[in-house]
């Protein structure tokens, strides 16, 4: 088991550039189920195998994809967002990174009430080993069928944190970045709710950093609704303030979004929050030591 | 991206809002020609990208224009220092000639991205010329709040129940209405990320913005090239803008442990290490998923354009990248720029055995590592050494 995915994910990928390709060759590699792409104008075309489409809504009516994976760049990244959840995709992922704040707004505000979830923008994805479900840019061989579940604003220090649980002989039921936006689709909490109700799950690694109060919210709702260990890295205790860490949303700013604030309030919250990014897996073998 | 107050308030002049006449000074001759042409008591303003200018000794208010050369002057090429510059201060070299305002009131003002409620969020309150992280802290009471939904927009009546929430007068309730269309056009249509006005002054039956500080979503700008004009080189560290040039996400920083990391999160763990390990970080660099010779090149010169460094941490965790690729990068990029600091790599990931061969096969002298924290460890080790 897993969540949002599963065996029955059937996958479109929107933007078949060459990033685009590259990773619809590698999670099909993987063994996901791609059954679309989809560029304007290389409608009735193909590429290793999978039919392309010059929109999203023919490619659902003729292949029943029923996630996407946006990797078209900024300038219409908002649009394609738009565009799978009005053919009714259940699942978009967007893994560009740099789309304005403000079309993101309007995507998040025209997205309320709708049946479609958004993970990311500036994100790797998804990944569900045991489902063999890549969903994004991450690097399927470090990974493992496992029990943990992981969740995080960035991409390098989720595959540092699996590559650490796989060499403990850890693996993972579902990965899933959020992004490092400040106006992200779904956000710490959403994802704890899936991994609190997913059976596979039996422990969470929640991967922050600085800048908004995704963690503090997070951190609330684990002491209130979650019965499952979670374990946490914050990373940017040594980030000066005002200046953005690569990520847009990782900026201290008016003294708040700090490492120290989000660490005292999840250690508040009876999470274990590890002290060094080298002991992240370790971390969680301590809190749940009968994870595999 | 932030712009200067006088480049601000030519935007708020285009979109009608109400600003004091004012004009831009590089010399103390400009000064006075413009504190002529405007007339009567003018205000000389220091342009530079940070708050607290006026207890900084950057802001004057000149009666005489017979007085104005001389403030001018000492404005002018002076290094302002205020808790936003840092000690160093920040080297004066536009000056801002404006029309003094007679003010019965400040009020703050500002219309910001919201992260938590995901909407934008326009900001009040009755403590104009404080800080509103200030306010916030002692007295958040005072801060009255609208959110605007972003497919709707900030409607008159929103501004209406401010306005009279801050005690304005009806006529003045009116001129904010209108400046806050303006403001509010502003904001939306050249993608700003923060528009505050701070003070906004009541003068008469009108409201008008005496100070502007605007900032703009970086990742918009590609749609705005005449916003990107406005930027000032000089108020920009110039590691951090030849950084932008090669496409590499840096901010400066005063150890001396240089870093080159993929990825913006483990490029702040890996700061986070070396300080766990007792040791200083130079700088945050990501250098992205390409890691080849060339960027990798551009990172390596960057990190020794800074005196202070005493030794380089390369941390990869090889993705789609393949570390052998990485590897060769280092190598060829090693061997041309010439680096002369320990350097201690760890490379995992994808190809991580075969990349790490290479490395110590190139004759060049690099220490290996295994994982993060024993990198962290040797490179902390070297530079004490």
């Amino acid at each position: 088991m897993s969540i949002l995915v599963n065996r029955d994910t059937k996958l479109l990928v929107q933007g078949m550039g060459r990033v685009g390709q590259l990773h619809t060759r590698l999670s099909l590699e993987f063994g996901t189920r791609v059954v679309a792409g989809v560029t304007p104008g290389k409608g009735g075309g193909e590429f290793d195998g999978v039919p392309l489409f010059n929109t999203v809504r023919e490619a659902t009516e003729k292949t029943g994809a029923n996630a996407s994976v946006v990797f078209v760049p900024p300038p219409g990244a908002a649009d394609a967002i738009l565009e799978a959840a009005a053919a009714g995709i259940e699942l978009v992922v967007a893994i560009t990174e740099g789309i304005p704040v403000q079309d993101m707004l309007r995507v998040r505000a025209a997205l309320r009430g709708s049946c479609t979830r958004l993970v990311g923008p500036n994100c790797p994805g998804i990944l569900a080993p045991a489902e063999k479900v890549r969903i994004g840019i991450a690097p399927y061989p470090i990974f493992r069928p496992g029990s943990v579940g992981v969740v995080s604003r960035s991409g390098t220090l989720t595959y540092e944190a699996v590559h650490q649980l796989s060499l403990l002989g850890i693996g993972q039921s579902t990965c899933l970045g959020i992004g490092g936006d400040s106006i992200p689709g779904m956000n710490f909490v959403d994802t704890l709710e899936e991994f609190e109700r997913d059976p596979a799950t039996q422990a969470v690694i929640l991967i922050g950093e600085i800048g908004g109060s995704a963690e503090e919210a997070a951190a609330e709702f684990v002491a209130r609704e979650m019965s499952k260990p979670v374990v946490a890295f914050i990373a940017g205790r040594t980030a000066p303030p005002g200046k953005r860490m690569g990520h847009a949303g990782a900026i201290i700013s008016g003294g708040k979004g700090t490492a120290g604030e989000k660490i005292a309030a999840l250690e508040k919250a009876g999470i274990r929050v590890a002290d060094s990014p080298g002991q992240i897996g370790e971390t969680l073998r301590r809190a749940a030591p009968d994870c595999r | 991206m932030n712009v200067h107050e006088y480049q601000a308030k030519a935007l708020l002049r285009e979109y009608g809002v109400e600003v004091p006449a004012g004009k831009l000074a590089l010399t103390a001759e400009d000064a006075l020609a413009a504190a002529r042409e405007i007339g009567g008591t003018v205000v000389l303003k220091a342009q530079v990208h940070a708050g607290g200018r006026g207890k900084a000794g950057g802001i004057k208010l000149v009666r005489k224009p017979d007085e104005v050369r001389e403030v001018a002057q000492a404005i002018l090429g002076m290094r302002l220092t205020s808790p936003q510059t840092g000690p160093e201060g920040k080297l004066v070299r536009r000056l801002y000639v404006e029309a003094g305002t007679a003010i019965e009131r400040e009020l703050y003002l500002a219309l910001l991205v919201d992260r938590a409620t995901q909407k934008i969020a326009l900001l009040a309150s009755t403590e104009g010329g404080v800080e509103i992280e200030e306010v916030a802290a002692h007295t958040p009471e005072k801060i009255l709040r609208v959110q605007i939904d972003p497919l709707v927009g900030l409607c008159d009546y929103q501004v209406r129940e401010l306005g009279f929430g801050l005690g304005l007068g009806p006529k003045q309730v009116a001129s904010l209405v209108t400046l806050m269309r303006g403001l509010y056009l502003l904001f939306r249509e050249k993608d700003c990320s923060l528009a505050e006005i701070n003070p906004l002054v009541v003068t008469g039956d009108s409201v008008l913005a005496l100070d502007c500080k605007l900032g703009f979503d970086d990742n918009a700008l590609y749609r705005h090239p005449e916003i990107r004009d406005l930027r000032d080189p000089d108020e920009e560290d110039p590691r951090e803008r030849e950084a932008s040039q090669y496409d590499l996400s840096w901010v400066s920083l005063d150890g001396n442990i240089g870093c080159m990391v993929n990825g913006a999160g483990l490029a702040m763990a890996t700061m986070d290490i070396i300080k766990l390990e007792g040791g200083t970080p130079a700088n945050f660099l990501d250098v992205g998923g390409t890691a080849d010779a060339e960027r990798v090149g551009h990172a390596f010169r960057l990190i020794l354009s800074d005196a202070n460094v005493k030794g380089i941490l390369v941390n990869i965790f090889g993705g789609i990248v393949l570390c052998d690729v990485v590897a060769e990068g280092i190598i060829q990029a090693a061997r041309s720029v010439g680096v002369k600091v320990p350097m201690v790599v760890r490379l995992d990931g994808t190809n991580a055995p075969r990349g790490r061969e290479m490395l110590s096969g190139s004759g060049l002298d690099i220490t290996p590592a295994e994982g993060m924290q024993d990198a962290a460890r040797k490179i902390v080790g070297a530079v004490q050494r």
